[in-house]
């Protein structure tokens, strides 16, 4: 017995199309439940992918800093005479090193062999105030290698107005945090006066604003060339504060910052630790989307339940004479079987193509927020993922709703019927 | 000559809400090319007789065979592909399925057995619709002819597959005495010229009388044959 019989499917079909409304409104309902499902998908996901994207894929991988704090080991311990003793230390200061990341150039030429990593680039970080008159504005300016941030943490995204390669091949130059430009109302190709906390000043011309969408951060930060923040900071060209790296795979990071930790000395933190939030946020909005289409979809089935039932009610006689001219319970049972599942394929196909429709209508929609500058309409995932889901999620629904009743026609005994007229 | 259709010691019971026993261990046979009708007064279990025969209905003991082979006991599915093969069926009521063509609800029980080709189901079906005289009506749907035209389209749907026997149920008890005549003599002629055998219930007295053999029944027991 072949799963698809050409004869059951034809008189299946048949059926259907002689109650043309009746299956044209089950089928809605799978139609409206796919659809649906399909629009609120590509659309959170889109939305994820976009909030995500705003911290995580401008966020290092793994950050490897220096951090200032106490001494993990005290002299004291150290003493043979107090050695079986108990320290009781009060009031451990920090121990005076320097912001510099040790090993700095071990470790990144190290980690430039590694197979994990896709890429590395330094960062100086450093302490300023931004001098506009007699007023000083604090800040925090950061020294990288700007065209290689841009092909791995997509800096060039939160530039508006100027370029990243105009910073990149002009040592006197900043891009300048677009909230510190406007608290000191200063444009592209204006110079802003830079003071280092040890003093030394600077005159950069501003070749770019940074939006980052996070307003605390536009307020502080700006970046220059690596070479202008050693300058600045009074150092030479082997000086850097932070490591950053990106790995092809993210789910190695957190390995990997523990690697780092034990075999270097150093401080690393991973991406899931630093921002455990977004991970959680995603999971949750993806839960709602598919628990709401899941509800949609049991309504569907539940009304291809009730048609089929009424049809196989209304359809009693044929049952009995379609089995005493030699159709078996099965062939009944799959004929009912077929109608659900060509409701539910039917339903689903333009299911699919309206979500579609919707969702690229969705995407062409303006959608402008002082938050993400380079976005000018909503963003939408069009996965093909979520349509195979889709179609599979309607499928298994109206089998299920479609099993009852045909096994009930099945199971009808053409005796009582043909007797009982 | 060996009987088409044999039955020995059939026995039925009901339990509703006390066991009746409707068949008292009834035998019958029926020849090839026979027209044999199935008399009695209502509740005599001549209708019982009939689903049991027709083995659609498998609560009974006894044995039956159909050309030959011992059909108690056979699997639901091994039953519903004899009785495609083997039997033709034709009820008070014409059962022809409304959606469908008239020529389509013919060719139906053949499309279900597959030993032939589409097209060669459709010529034997037309073939079968012309003997009934109903040919004009093949494209029809079958809720679109007269009554006494259903009841001829029910019988060529019986005689789609050649059957060995052909069963009836009053396949004339909602005919006027012009279309019963008319079936009567179809049925005449598919016993003479094709060697099908008939075996019909009937309450119709007249008819019964042009029949080769009558079989009395009373009380679940047959009194003469």
């Amino acid at each position: 017995m072949a799963l698809f019989n050409q004869l059951l499917l034809g008189i299946a079909k048949t059926h259907l199309l002689a109650r043309k409304k009746q299956s044209a409104i089950a089928a809605l309902g799978v139609t409206f439940g796919i659809g649906v499902f399909i629009i609120m998908v590509s659309f959170m996901t889109g939305l994820n992918g976009l909030l995500d994207g705003l911290i995580l894929n401008r966020t290092p991988h793994v950050r490897i800093y220096n951090e200032v704090k106490q001494s993990e080991r005290q002299p004291i311990e150290d003493l043979a005479t107090y050695k079986d003793m108990a320290h009781i230390i009060h009031s451990i200061k920090p121990k005076n090193s320097q912001l510099k990341l040790r090993n700095g150039l071990a470790i990144r030429a190290e980690l430039r062999k590694d197979k994990r990593v896709k890429g590395i680039t330094p960062q100086v970080s450093t302490r300023i105030f931004y001098q506009a008159g007699a007023v000083q504005l604090n800040g925090n300016l950061a020294g990288m290698d700007v065209l290689e941030e841009a092909r791995l943490f997509n800096f060039q995204q939160y530039i508006v107005g100027g370029k990243p390669e105009d910073l990149a091949s002009n040592e006197n130059a900043i891009v300048l945090g677009a909230g510190v430009a406007k608290n000191l109302s200063l444009q592209v190709g204006d110079y802003v006066q830079i003071v280092s906390i040890n003093g030394s000043r600077e005159r950069l011309k501003i070749v770019g604003l940074f939006q980052s969408g996070l307003a605390d951060i536009d307020k502080v930060f700006s970046y220059c060339n690596i070479g202008t923040a050693q300058r600045l900071s009074g150092e030479g060209g082997d000086y850097f504060t932070d490591l950053h790296l990106k790995l092809h795979d993210i789910e190695a990071a957190a390995g990997m910052a523990e690697e780092l930790r034990n075999s270097w000395g150093v401080n690393a933190i991973d991406i899931k630790t630093a921002n455990a939030q977004f991970e959680t946020g995603t999971s949750i909005r993806n839960m709602i989307t598919y628990a709401v289409s899941f509800a949609l979809l049991i309504v569907a089935g539940f009304g291809i339940y009730n048609i089929l039932n009424m049809l196989i009610y209304e359809k009693m006689p044929d049952i009995a004479i379609l089995k005493a001219t030699g159709f078996s319970s099965g062939d009944v049972q799959r004929i009912f079987l077929y109608q659900a599942m060509m409701i539910g394929f039917v339903g689903a196909a333009i299911g699919l193509a309206f979500g579609f429709l919707a969702s690229y209508g969705i995407s062409q929609a303006p959608f402008e927020t002082e938050a993400l500058p380079t976005i000018k309409t909503f963003p939408v995932n069009f996965d093909p993922k979520f349509y195979i889901i889709g179609i599979i999620f309607a499928l298994i629904t109206t089998f299920l709703a479609g099993f009852m009743p045909s096994r009930k026609a099945g199971k009808i005994d053409p005796v009582d019927i043909l007797r009982g007229q | 000559m060996k009987p088409v259709l044999e039955a020995r010691n059939i026995r039925k019971k009901f339990i509703d809400p006390v066991e009746v026993e409707i068949l008292r261990g009834l035998d019958l046979s029926v020849m090839p090319g026979e027209f044999v009708s199935i008399m009695g007064k209502s509740g005599c279990g001549k209708s019982t007789l009939l689903y049991v025969l027709s083995t659609m209905d498998t609560q009974y003991e006894g044995e039956l065979y159909l050309a030959g082979q011992a059909l108690q006991g056979e699997k639901p599915n091994e039953l519903d592909r004899i009785r495609n093969q083997h039997i033709g069926f034709v009820f008070q009521f014409h059962y022809l399925l409304p959606e469908f063509s008239v020529l389509k609800n013919v060719m139906l029980p053949a499309l279900k057995l597959g030993l032939k080709s589409a097209e060669e189901i459709e010529h034997d079906a037309m073939e079968k619709l012309r003997l009934l005289d109903v040919q004009e009506q093949a494209l029809k749907r079958a809720t679109q002819i007269s009554g006494g035209q259903k009841q001829r389209v029910a019988i060529a749907r019986a005689l789609i597959n050649n059957p060995d026997i052909i069963m009836g149920d009053e396949p004339t008890g909602n005919l006027d005495s012009k279309n019963a005549q008319r079936v009567f003599d179809i049925f005449r002629e598919i016993t003479s010229e094709q060697k099908q055998s008939l075996l019909i219930v009937t309450h119709d007295q007249d008819f019964a009388a042009k029949t080769d053999r009558i079989i009395e029944m009373a009380d679940g027991s047959i009194v003469s044959s």
